[in-house]
Order: C-alpha cells, then structure tokens, then sequence
C-alpha cells in the first residue's frame, strides 16, 4: 500500500485515496472549436508511461482535496506532491 | 502408547503437561511445547500423507516453515482448516488431525498407481492432460484426479472465530529472532528506537537454541533469553512470537500474521484466532536465517529423509529421535553437529561425507567422539517404500562424476546437509537486486529499492561473531539516524566452532542401469527427469521452466528446491547459475488464512449498513428491506401473507389512486454555494440553468466528458447563491467526486462551495392525486394550491413546529411532493404524514412499488442510465441545450452518437398480456433465426402496470423512433423463454404528462 504525502494532511495510506489519471491533460477551454482528434486526445488518448508521472489522486477519505502526485510508475516511488491549484514544474 | 523415540532429559518441552492427540483416528500422546512433527516423531509416526502427483509416501522433511510435505487437515474448536504444516502447528490437548491427499487411506492409497502406471508421469503434466481426448478427460480422468488430489478440504461452514487487523507503525521492523534479529534490536532498542520484533516461532531465539555456542559467557540460549527478557520491559520494543512477516509491500508497508489462538485447544473469550498486523516502518531489518538445502539422490523423498538440521532441531528442542539408526549425508561441516548430537545421546550415526579430506574442528570432535565416518561417499538412494530401510551407498570420485562400488547400509533415517540457501524471500518482495553468491552457491540480497537491510545467515553470513558485529552496528547506525540517539551498547565476546568450506556437490548421480527417481521439489512431485524434459522441449527462461514443471510453485514455494532446480538448469544449458536467474519472490511468504485476510470484516461488518431515521418505522410495520448500495431501503411493506409481487402491486395501485408515501432519504444530496453557483450547474448539466428563478427546481442529466450520461436529478433554487442539488442514490459520492474535481482543477476560478447534505436530510416522498389534500392538511399555514406552489415550485413549511422544505416534484408521474425535513425529525414527520394521511387513505410505498410507477411511466432512472448510453438513448434529447456548451457535449457529435438507427429507449408489451418479462433479456426479430442470433436491443426494467394490469417493460432498442408499433420476440436463453412482443412508446401512462401538473 502507498503511503502519500497529502500536501493539506500530511502522509496518509493509499486507502485514504482515489487515482484519478493523468494529471498534465488540460481540458479544452468551453466553448472553444477544436478537431476532434483534440477532442479525443483529451477523453481517451492517455499515454501508460512506465517511469516518472504526474497524476491525480483525491484525499476521498480525508479533506477530499484533488492533489498531484509525482509518482514512477514501475517502482511507485513518490517524488513529491502538489496542491490543485500549485503548477507542475 | 509409549513415546518410543522421546529421550529423557532433553529438550525444551514441559514434561509436567502431558497432551493427547488423535492423527487418523489414532490416539497418541505428546508434551506441551512440542508441535505435531514433534510429538508424532517422538511416537515413531513417520508416514503423514501422499504426494501430491504420485502420491508417493510422505513423511517429515524439515521441522519449520520450509516444510514441504507434513500438510494435515486439522481440527480444532469445533472448526476444521486445511493446509496445516505439522512442523508448525502447536500440540494441545484433544488436538485431531488427519492426513490430506490420501484416498482412501495414509497405508493403501489408490493415487499412488499415477507412480506405478506412470500417466501423469512427466514435466507439463498440467498441460499435457488437457490435450487428451475430451470424452476420456471428463469421464476418467478429471474424477479421478479430484478425488485422489488436492491438499485438504476447505470447511464450508461459517467460521465462527474472530480475526483481527492492527494498524503499527515503528522505526524498525525486525523480522526474526534469531541471532541477528536479537542483536539488532536490542542495539536499536537501547538506542531509543521505537521496535518491533517478530519471531515465526513460539520460541525466540532462532539458531541460539540449538547450537552450542557462547556469547559473553552464557550459552547461546541463556543469552537469547536473557535478551528477550530485557526487550518486553522496554516501552518501544514490541516483541511478539508465532508472529510471521509473510509480506513486504510498497513504500515499507510489512504484513505480518500472528497465530494468537492457534497453539491453544480453544480461543479465550475476546480474543481473535489469528490477527494481521499491517506495519510501516521506517527501517526494515531482514533476520530470516537460512534455509537447509537438501542434496538429491535416489528416493530422496521417502519417509525418514529429511534435513539435517531438522533432525538436530526435532532432538535439542524436543528430545526426540528421528531415527535410531541414523545415516548422515552432508556436504559440509553441519552435518557434524546433527552427528555429534547423536552420538552424545546414546545413538551411533554413520556421517557420509561427499569431501575428500575436510579439516575443522566439528570434523576433529566426531572423529574424536569415535563416530564412524565415509569421506568421499555418497548415498545412491533410499531404500524402503513408507519408511527408510536402508540406503544404497557408494564411494564417489573426486570429479563426482563416477561412482564406486554400490554398498547397501541399514538405516532407518537419512539426514541431510547440502549446505545453506539464505531466506531472500522478503528482501526480494521489497524489490531488492538480489546476487548471486559463489561462496554459498546462493543468491543474496543485493542492491535495495526500499528502506531494508539483511542481516546474518540471510544474508549469507554464516559465522556468529561476524553475525553479531554487523548486526549490532547495524541496528546502531540506522537508529541513530531516526532518534539521533549515540547509546552504543558494548560487543560481547563470542565462542563458537570454526568451518571449513564446503563441497559444492548437490547432486547424486545415477548409477548405470538405474532409474531412481531424484526428486527436486518434493511438494509438487518435480524430479531431475522432469526439468530435463521441459529442457528438451525447449524450454529456456527459468519463468517458463518454472511453470511447466510446477518447480517450486507448491505451498511452500520451493522454500527447499528453488537453488537445487536452479543448479540443474544451469548445468544442463551450460550457464553459470546467476545467468539463469531465479524466479520471483511473491507474498505470502508462508500460507496465511483466507480468515487472517478478511478480518472483521464479514457479516454485516462486510460494509456499513446505512439507514433512514425512519427505519425503525419501516420494520415495525413489516417493510421487507432490499440493499440500495450501503442502504438499507423498504422493497414493499407486507400486508398478511403478501408476497412481493401482490404487495408493490397494491401499494402502486394505491398511488395511483389515493396517495402513498416513500421514504427517499437515501437520494444522494449536494449543497452548493457561492456566486458562481448557477454557472456551475449550467457547465455540469446539459439543459440551461442560468436563469433559474429563486424558489424553483429543474431536472437535469449530466454527462461524463465521454457524452455518456453520468446522472440526473433534480435541483432546486433555494436563495440567490444557494442551491440543494439531488442526485441518484447509487452515485451520490461519485457526483460530489465529479464536483470538486471541475471546481478545484479545472474552472478554480468558480466561486462556489460543494459539500454533502445527504445525512442531514430525511426525506420522505408524497405521491397520488390526493397528496394536494394531505399536504395542505400537513402545512395548514401554506399556500400549496394548484397556483401558490405549481410544478417544480418550491418552499419552506412549517409542520407542526418542525422546519420543512417542500419540492413539487415527482418520480411517480403523480401530482407528487417531497418534504424534507432535518434527520433528527424525520420519524416525526414520517408519523405526522401517515397520521394525517389516514383520511386519505395513505400507504407506504417501497422501491419495488417506486419502480412500478416510473417503468410505466417511461422515466428513466439507473437500468437505463447504466454508463452505456446518451442523452437520445434515453430520450432526454430535449433536455440538451444546443446553445451552450457543457461537459461531455463535444462528444455527442460523435458518428455512432449521431447514428440514424441509434438505440432509443422504447416500451415493450407481451402480445398475450400476461407473461412478465424477464429484465435483461434480449430483443431479435426472429425467435427462429440460427445463432448467433442478430440482437436488437435489451429489456432494462420490468413491471406489472398497475395502470392497465398488463405486463409492461422498457427497453434500449437500435433505432428504437423508427420501432414503434413493430412486432419483436423477447429471449431469455437463462429463463427458457420466448415471448413475443409489441414495441410501444416508453411513456406507457399518461404520455403528456398531465397528472404532474395538474
Ligand atoms: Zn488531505
């Protein structure tokens, strides 16, 4: 079981938590025109990379907060964790 | 009976507590403080059970974990378990254990022709039987293989005892409590850091107890003792026996299971049977020790082999004798000590020694002691079928190639040393690097991916003193990194034999003319001839090999065969060992009960049980419940002996006709706040909500961005900024989900505020053309005419001193109302509404009856919401806005989304009137038509239409607009039916929706 540092809690068990995907897919602004392969790289097209990630988790459990999770997909080495609103560097 | 091969004076068990115990039906006796092993050993019992492909004889190999073949059935406090190692199981009075895999019986077992007849005889057995003719497989073979294999019989009862989950954390998690385990944490324990000890045993103190030893002038025993004593003083230490660390798992989270009543003929009153502890620690220290490997030779799994250090453990521990007459074969200086241990309690061993001319100091004290030693020698086979008779020997040459003359010797035990293999099976579940170690022919822990360090034998160091140092610094070093603590405790002088090296000979090899079978994994019956098969077959990764053989994927996973089948592999495809690699390590590292696993957490413990504030109302007056999620909901209320279909049909009818009431507090409710409220919900829902006045409520679909719909609902205007938001019960929590995630990550700038109401809500639902009349009666100081509050008004009442909200809304497709009122007053109008409603002779209504009322009505609710389908599928394209954008909208563009023929909800009627439909079964134009037969659509829900007391069903049917009126069959291969059907509007009662608004 991970263990993730909640940037508003603090270290807290992956069972505290829910994934939720990749965390660089930006969501097309409303009401814009895009192709629908724009459309389509943003619902469906996600990459599976073995290695470092950015991704989102929600503290569900806890103060239900969306947070970032840098994160290696192959060895779950947790390299830091973001606010919402704080920017992936 | 008398323990015949117990010795007096010897051992740690309690001579003062005579136990009885029943194997096979057979009674027995043995003390307290041995195992089953032991205690049988000590009454001569060799034979316990069959292997598992040959059923060959089988007896004890090891005296621990690493057992391979003692596997009992095992009964005890009224309960029976299976997979029970005996060489584990502690011995208490009135124990009972019988053999596994033996049928019909331990002395004449029919499996064992497979070892005769030769069928299931070579490598990719598995694989290979399933490719026999089909009609010989079912009829001969699968019942033959089910009743003559398997490794125990689960009971089918419930289980009655109580298993537990702990949650610890620790600086440093030591996991065993031998030697290593010892120093370690009495240096991190003196150090100040917080610790855990675990020991898989009963005793603590590993390897101390049986050799002779001296560590600061006490022997090893007295030391281990004296230390334990010190730590279960000491407020951070936590020391605990027939503790098992089984699993290491990400970020240091350690599994360990502890057998808290196993040892005992009942569990104490609140006590559990087992209890899993999960621990992170900061540190991990691996203190496993090692593992005896066996050396192969002819036979080498008959009754009577078995390790050499087995045999020492079975005698200092337990006084008991695995053999009178004892042959042993070693490789290596260790064979010696289990010799000498003989030979100073009366018995005359036989040391066969595969080294030519070995010099240490254990080699100079046996042939002091006057044993009688054969160097260069050894044993070809085993002889004897239940039991070691004798062995055939022979001198072996230097390049260990050619043997000797063959001698017969008699025997009635064969203890074997084959040097080393240290326990890696935790370091290499953390992900460590693990190495190979020429020295002894063994993989090591290597490079580490997590916070661990191994210690001692499992790290390959053989030698007490150097054991000690590096554990003591160890633990020191890593403590004082934690607790930044410097209380070095000092180094105690240690006493202990040198050795010399030893042989790097593991295996016999056959003498000219002879087939024995030389067996490598003895669980899963896996010989040389099989790996040299799966070779010949092509088979190269050790993964594969691995698979095919079934090599070391028995129970105990290879504990004892994993390095010899390795050598094997290695020698044959002319590779160094390291290049072949070994396969990998995976939890459990012993068997743990489904029990341990589960925990608490069954029954009604399995998960919360949610229930309305009226729900004690509801079971007084006979609701019967159904499971809504976590809730708990009224399915129908029984009248007399009513069933199911007679009591949701009468209280259906009765809203259609007067009024009932339904408890609907389990709908999901959000509250949301803020200026930019409105913007939220006109971005979530795809139908405009900007201009909302303040006192009214709309229905609303939301979508996922996919264009699938995600839920609807209702929500309602409550103040300028303020918003009650409904949602369906099943995806109450996955709504709030999807509501901060657009609120916090992708529109942060909306000012709003989202939080669940669900609980402070009770809600009860108040549907059928007198629900006016009671309302008014309910709310005499409100308005709630036709005018003062229409269809999807809202307002706020009083009811009888208690603060209501009222929604004019209804799922029924009746003149309907909500009235919610806060929790802890929801018993209080429950009552106020059924008191009040007798007048107008209200019922209650459960979900089976709320369903009734939506499925002939044609409102959609979860059986078509069922994250297949649009808005259009349900036909809800009115309510998309075509102006705005919203989530999921892009997606609706979509070709199959947009297709001409695009499934659309529709209404399905029995043409005869009378047959029920049952829900999922499928739609075809033909009932006739060769399979597969082409499917056009499915019945999502099913009723009886109370309205035209016909069967009525809706259903998503490709191109569903153009099908109206069409003539279909309904097929339900599951219930044998075929029933033809008319395909009519879903809105089979009052299509224009008049009774809403009346
Ligand atoms: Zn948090």
């Amino acid at each position: 079981m991970l263990h993730i540092k909640c940037p508003h809690c603090g270290m807290r068990s992956q069972n505290e938590f829910s994934y939720g995907g990749d965390a660089t897919i930006k969501r097309p602004e409303l009401n814009k025109d895009i192709s629908d392969q724009e459309w389509n790289n943003f619902v469906y097209n996600r990459k599976s990379l073995r290695g470092k990630h950015w991704e989102l988790w929600q503290h569900l459990s806890g103060c239900r907060q969306w947070i970032k999770v840098e994160r290696d997909t192959a060895t779950h080495e947790i390299f830091n964790t973001l606010k919402a609103n704080e920017d992936i560097s | 009976m008398i323990q015949s091969f117990r010795l007096e004076n010897v051992g740690l068990i309690n001579r003062n507590k005579k136990l009885s115990f029943k194997f096979n039906g057979k009674t027995y006796y043995g003390y307290e403080g041995d195992t089953l092993a032991s205690a049988l050993l000590a009454n001569g019992v060799h034979l316990i059970g069959r292997s598992f492909k040959y059923h060959r004889p089988r007896g004890f190999f090891g005296a621990g974990v690493d057992e391979p073949y003692a596997i009992v059935q095992l009964y005890r406090n009224g309960e029976t378990e299976p997979n029970i190692k005996a060489t584990e199981q502690e011995l208490f009075e009135g124990l009972v254990a019988t053999s596994v895999n033996c049928w019909p019986s331990v002395k004449f077992d029919v499996g064992a022709i497979n070892n005769f007849l030769k069928i299931f005889l070579p490598a990719g057995f598995y694989y290979k039987t399933f490719m026999w003719p089909k009609s010989f497989w079912y009829k001969i073979y699968e019942p033959f293989i089910r009743k003559a294999a398997g490794l125990g019989v689960a009971s089918i009862k419930h289980d009655k005892e109580r298993y537990e989950h702990k949650y610890e954390y620790c600086d440093l998690l030591i996991a065993g409590s031998g030697p290593s385990g010892l120093a370690s944490a009495y240096a991190a324990a003196k150090n100040g850091a917080r610790v855990i000890l675990a020991e898989d045993k009963s005793r603590f103190g590993g390897t101390l107890l049986t050799s002779d030893v001296n560590i600061g002038n006490k022997s090893g025993k007295e030391w281990a003792e004296g230390v334990i004593a010190e730590l279960k003083e000491m407020p951070n230490v936590t020391v605990k026996n027939r503790s098992q660390v089984f699993g290491y798992y990400d970020h240091n989270m350690l599994v360990m299971s502890e057998r808290v009543s196993d040892h005992l003929a009942t569990t104490k009153k609140f006590h559990p049977k087992q209890r899993l502890w999960y621990i992170r620690a900061k540190e991990v220290l691996i203190s496993a020790g090692s593992i005896e490997r066996p050396i192969v030779f002819g036979n080498n799994d008959t009754p009577g082999v078995m390790l050499s250090s087995a045999a020492k453990e079975y005698l200092r521990i337990y006084g008991v004798l695995v053999g009178k007459k004892p042959l042993i074969f070693t490789n290596n200086d260790s064979g010696y000590e289990t010799a000498i241990d003989f030979k100073k309690n009366g018995i005359d061993p036989i040391i066969l020694d595969t080294r030519k001319d070995p010099q240490s100091e254990i080699v100079e004290e046996a042939k002091e002691l006057g044993i009688n030693i054969k160097f260069s020698y050894v044993v070809v086979a085993a002889k004897g079928y239940k039991k070691v008779k004798s062995a055939d020997i022979a001198k072996i040459s230097d390049n260990k190639e050619d043997l000797g003359v063959i001698e017969n010797i008699n025997c009635d035990c064969i203890c074997v040393s084959g040097f080393w293999t240290p326990t890696i099976h935790l370091a290499s579940q953390s992900g460590n690097k693990t190495k190979f170690n020429e020295n002894i022919d063994a993989f090591v822990p290597g490079i580490s991916k997590q916070n661990e360090t191994t210690l001692g034998a499992a790290n390959g160091v053989y030698t007490l003193n150097e054991t000690l140092k590096s554990s003591f610094e160890t633990a020191h070093a890593l403590s004082k990194k934690i607790t930044n603590n410097d209380n070095k405790i000092s180094f105690p002088n240690v006493v202990e034999k040198k050795s010399t090296t030893h042989d790097k000979f593991w295996c016999v090899p056959l003498p000219k003319g002879k087939n024995y079978k030389r067996f490598l994994d003895f669980q899963n019956d896996v010989a040389v001839s099989d790996i040299e098969i799966a070779l010949k077959e092509g088979y190269r990764s050790i993964e594969h090999v691995k698979r095919y053989t079934t090599l070391g994927m028995a129970t105990d996973q290879g504990k004892t065969s994993n390095l010899n089948g390795l050598q094997l592999v290695s020698k044959i495809e002319n590779k160094v060992v390291p290049a072949v690699g070994h396969t990998t390590f995976r939890p459990p590292y012993n068997p743990v009960s489904i029990g341990a696993i589960v925990g608490r957490e069954v029954g009604k413990h399995s998960k919360p049980t949610r229930k309305s504030p009226m729900h004690n109302w509801h079971e007084k007056n006979n609701a019967v419940f159904v499971d809504a999620g976590v809730w708990l909901r009224p399915r129908y209320y029984k009248k007399g002996d009513e069933n199911l279909f007679e009591a949701s049909k009468r209280e259906a009818k009765n809203v259609r006709t007067n009024v009932g009431v339904c408890d609907v507090t389990t709908l999901g409710k959000i509250d949301i706040k803020g200026p930019d409220a409105g913007e939220l919900l006109n971005r979530v829902y795809t139908n405009a909500w900007l201009k909302l006045p303040v006192g009214k409520a709309r229905y609303g679909v939301m979508l996922r961005e996919d264009g699938i719909v995600m839920d609807d609902g209702t929500t309602t205007r409550i103040s300028e900024n303020h918003y009650h938001m409904t949602t369906t019960t099943a995806q109450a929590a996955n709504v709030l989900s999807h509501l901060e995630y657009y609120l916090q990550l992708v529109w942060p700038e909306l000012n709003v505020n989202v939080v669940s109401t669900t609980e402070q809500w009770a809600g009860a639902a108040i549907a059928g053309p007198k629900s006016r009349d009671l309302l008014q009666k309910l709310f005499p100081n409100s308005d709630v005419s036709k005018e003062g509050l229409p269809f999807m008004g809202y307002m706020e009442g009083d009811l009888f001193g208690v603060k209501a909200r009222i929604f004019r809304i209804s799922f029924s497709g009746e003149l309907a109302y909500e009235v919610n009122v806060e929790s802890d007053n929801g018993n209080f109008m429950w009552e106020k509404i059924i008191e009040v409603g007798q007048a107008f002779k209200i019922q209650p209504y459960g979900t089976e009856a709320l369903s009734t009322l939506r499925i002939e009505m044609g409102h959609v609710a979860g059986s078509e919401l069922d994250g297949r389908t649009i808005p259009y599928d349900n036909s809800l394209e009115g309510l998309v806005s075509k102006k705005k954008d919203f989530i999921g909208k892009r997606s609706l563009t979509k070709e199959a989304f947009t297709a001409e023929d695009r499934q659309k909800v529709v209404g399905v009627v029995p043409l005869d009137k009378k047959t029920s439909i049952p829900e999922g079964s499928h739609l075809v134009k033909d009932s006739n038509a060769p399979l597969p037969n082409p499917k056009l659509g499915y019945i999502s829900a099913s009723c009886w239409s109370v309205e035209y007391d016909n069967p009525f069903s809706l259903a998503i049917l490709k191109d569903g607009k153009n099908m109206i009126g069409k003539k279909l069959f309904v097929m339900s291969p599951l219930k044998n039916k075929v029933i033809p059907v008319e395909i009519v509007s879903s809105h089979y009662v009052d299509p224009k929706g008049e009774r809403v608004r009346s």
